[in-house]
């Protein structure tokens, strides 16, 4: 008889293979994710081993990252993005991978639209050579990202070497105030934790205040894990994520349905299991969060100020909060309200989807985004192009002098020319502001779409919640 | 089984470059632009091109890879919690084409500690008192010499043991024999066959 255990450990060992003394354990892997960026050097790997992808229907592509965002008839970016595009297309064809290509109507961020399409279920393991494929935990599955070695691995065996996890609970009970979403909460946490804070560990975020997220905050704040350094994040799967799941493409049907819920209900860490260690959160205590640094960890309300150097530890701390700010050309000691800003970034794999878009959007209706601002809206998929327009939110961004774009990554990479210039300040949606990670010499301050539609208004950073409620 | 072979990995002894930053993401070691590539080769050229080189491409004399007394360096010394942010493998292709072959710093992002080691770039965690001392000694006399057992897990320093270091066997076990893991993988088909039929 085994003890009580946590929902990464249920799910952990129902997929081990193979575990042997002195090796890691051999990991099943349901469903493989592709994109063009990480993947073409791992065909070259199987085709130079005269290998075959072990699993196709097991293994799905699509292109996102050096995507153009503008219509489509336009040309990709340069010649080198063309044909890693290409280059996807064509080893997709040779091995018998469905790709969602820029012609698919279903075509998007890939970690949009595993979920969207079904493809993402509770209990099951989920890989992509990208780190936030922890995005899919939010449905009860172990997903992680890996590098193109492992892809290589995947491709070729559908498994993985990995070696397990420690397990972190992060606890978040209370009730978020109007204004405060899933964004704030995982901003707040890396704050607390600091970005290297959950290394080595899978974080399972539970509490009163997840319970009552929605799937799509669900997939912001698992879509973040990596960012405090966890290999993955997961939120045990409930009502809320069945009723999501239901009638998706690739979801089960009819009997094999019921089948499936009953056996998702038992993904729940046991009562008495233990974690290698646990964080609380006070969801009610949280404010908009927003960053002032050059990495996730360095975030604060948006009524807050920048840190002092005297207030962080002298030595390393100090020496990176200097060279962050130095970066960043922010005061230590300002108040980051009042910040002016020159770009508004919406979308990403964190905040494109619906939820996202419709936040945004109810505060930009009837409103102008300040002069001189720059304005993006990027949504996730295709799909959700389609679904913003039906409800008419690309009008409401158009008027308010936002652009609408096509779907994919756009500027939270900065692949594909969409991109800040040299010292331009953008308040994004996205889930990193490391240096030059939106165009180099760009700074970032990252933020929900909420607070970012308010910064589009005012120009500057401003606290969302004072220009809530619509325009009169 | 189709194998292959790796150079292996077992002592490096070397001089040492020191970017002491804590939280150095892939992004910085390989800005996303030089992601647009479809192969493995080239990229050392574009190793922390943002901080190495102005935006004109001319090589910024203040960065420690470009000092003169860092050629020939096959070590890095760097921060806490090296290789954060994103999966890209690109990051140690970069490093190991520079000429680096062993990274020692306090801790690592655990999925480039996987991916350097999968590319013979050895991730060497040592405490912070072993860290300080080898920032000392690099003050000190910039030709300071590092040897790094793989086989024994130790870190030499000028001739004298400066730390023992972690490291999962199976990995070392892959480093010092210059296997590769999808050999591995591979070899365990039976296995995997095996739990498809049970899944199925
Ligand atoms: S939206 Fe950004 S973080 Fe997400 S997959 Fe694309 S590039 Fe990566």
């Amino acid at each position: 008889m085994t003890g009580p255990t946590t929902l990464f450990e249920k799910v952990w060992n129902e997929h081990v293979v193979r575990e042997d003394a002195g090796a890691p354990a051999v990991l099943y892997v349901d469903l493989h994710l592709v994109h063009e960026v990480t993947s073409p050097q791992a065909f070259d790997g199987l085709r130079a081993r005269g290998l075959r992808v072990r699993r196709p229907e097991r293994t799905v592509a699509t292109m996102d990252h050096s995507t153009p965002t503008l219509p489509r008839s336009l040309a990709v970016v340069d010649a080198q993005a063309e044909a890693q595009l290409a280059k996807l297309k064509a080893n997709c064809a040779e091995f018998g991978v469905s790709l969602y290509d820029l012609d698919s109507a279903d075509q998007g961020i890939v970690h949009v639209i595993g979920p969207e399409l079904g493809l993402t279920q509770p209990g099951r393991t989920i890989v992509c050579g990208d780190s936030h494929t922890s995005t899919h935990g939010a449905f009860g599955a172990l997903a992680f990202g890996i590098g193109t070695s492992e892809v290589e691995h995947v491709l070729a065996t559908q498994c993985l070497l990995q070696g397990k996890a420690k397990t972190l609970e992060v606890r978040v009970d209370g009730r978020l105030s109007p204004g405060v979403g899933a964004k704030d909460i995982i901003l707040a946490l890396i704050a607390k934790i600091g970005t290297g804070g959950a290394t080595g560990h899978v974080i399972e975020y539970c509490g009163t205040a997840i319970e009552a997220l929605g799937m799509e905050e669900r997939m912001t704040v698992c879509n973040m894990s990596i960012e405090a350094g966890a290999r993955a994040g997961m939120i045990a799967p409930d009502e809320v994520t069945f009723e999501w799941l239901e009638g998706r493409r690739f979801a089960p049907k009819g009997d094999a349905w019921t089948a499936a819920v009953e056996r998702w209900r038992t993904l729940r860490t046991d009562p008495g299991a233990k974690f290698d260690a646990s964080v609380k959160l006070d969801a009610s205590a949280l404010a908009p969060m927003i960053t002032y640094g050059t990495n996730p960890g360095m975030g604060i309300p948006v009524t807050g100020r920048v840190p002092t150097l005297e207030s962080v530890d002298a030595g390393s701390d100090r020496a990176a909060l200097a060279k962050a700010l130095d970066y960043m050309g922010l005061a230590p000691g300002a108040a980051i309200a009042g910040q002016k800003v020159d770009v508004v970034f919406i979308g990403s794999c964190t905040n494109s989807r619906m939820g996202d878009l419709r936040a945004a959007a109810g505060l930009l209706r009837g409103r102008k985004v300040a002069s001189g601002v720059r304005v993006l809206v990027v949504p996730g998929s295709k799909a959700i192009k389609r679904q913003a327009e039906a409800e008419g939110l690309d009008s409401v961004f158009k008027a308010a002098g936002a652009e609408w774009r096509e779907a994919g990554c756009s500027m939270c990479i900065a692949m594909n020319g969409d991109q800040l210039s040299p010292g331009q300040y953008a308040v994004s949606t996205s889930n990193r502001n490391f240096e030059g990670r939106q165009g180099r010499g760009g700074r970032t301050l990252l933020a929900s779409p909420l607070t970012a539609a308010a910064a589009a208004v005012a120009g500057k950073v401003v606290d969302p919640r004072t220009l809530m409620g619509g325009v009169s | 089984m189709k194998r292959e072979a790796r150079e292996a990995f077992t002592t490096l002894t070397s001089t040492f470059v020191v970017l002491p930053a804590d939280n150095v993401d892939t992004d910085q070691i390989i800005p996303a632009r030089f992601l647009k590539v479809t192969d493995k080769v080239g990229l050392g050229a574009n190793v922390f091109a943002d901080w190495r080189l102005g935006p004109d491409g001319t090589p910024n004399p203040d960065f420690p890879l470009n000092r003169p007394d860092a050629a020939g360096a096959r070590i890095l010394v760097a921060g806490a919690n090296f290789g954060c942010g994103s999966s890209r493998e690109h990051a140690p292709w970069a490093l190991v084409g520079w000429g680096l072959r062993a990274i020692i710093a306090p801790s690592f992002a655990d999925i480039f500690k996987q991916n350097a080691m999968k590319n013979g770039l050895l991730p060497v965690a040592v405490d912070a008192a072993a860290h300080a001392r080898l920032l000392e000694a690099r003050r000190a006399d910039p030709r300071a010499s590092v040897t790094v057992d793989l086989p024994a897990q130790t870190v030499t320093l000028g001739g004298k043991p400066l730390a023992g270091f972690a490291i999962d066997p199976f990995a070392k076990e892959c480093l010092v024999h210059g296997v590769d893991e999808l050999g591995y993988l591979l070899d365990r088909a039976a296995d995997i066959d095996r739990y498809e039929a049970k899944h199925a």
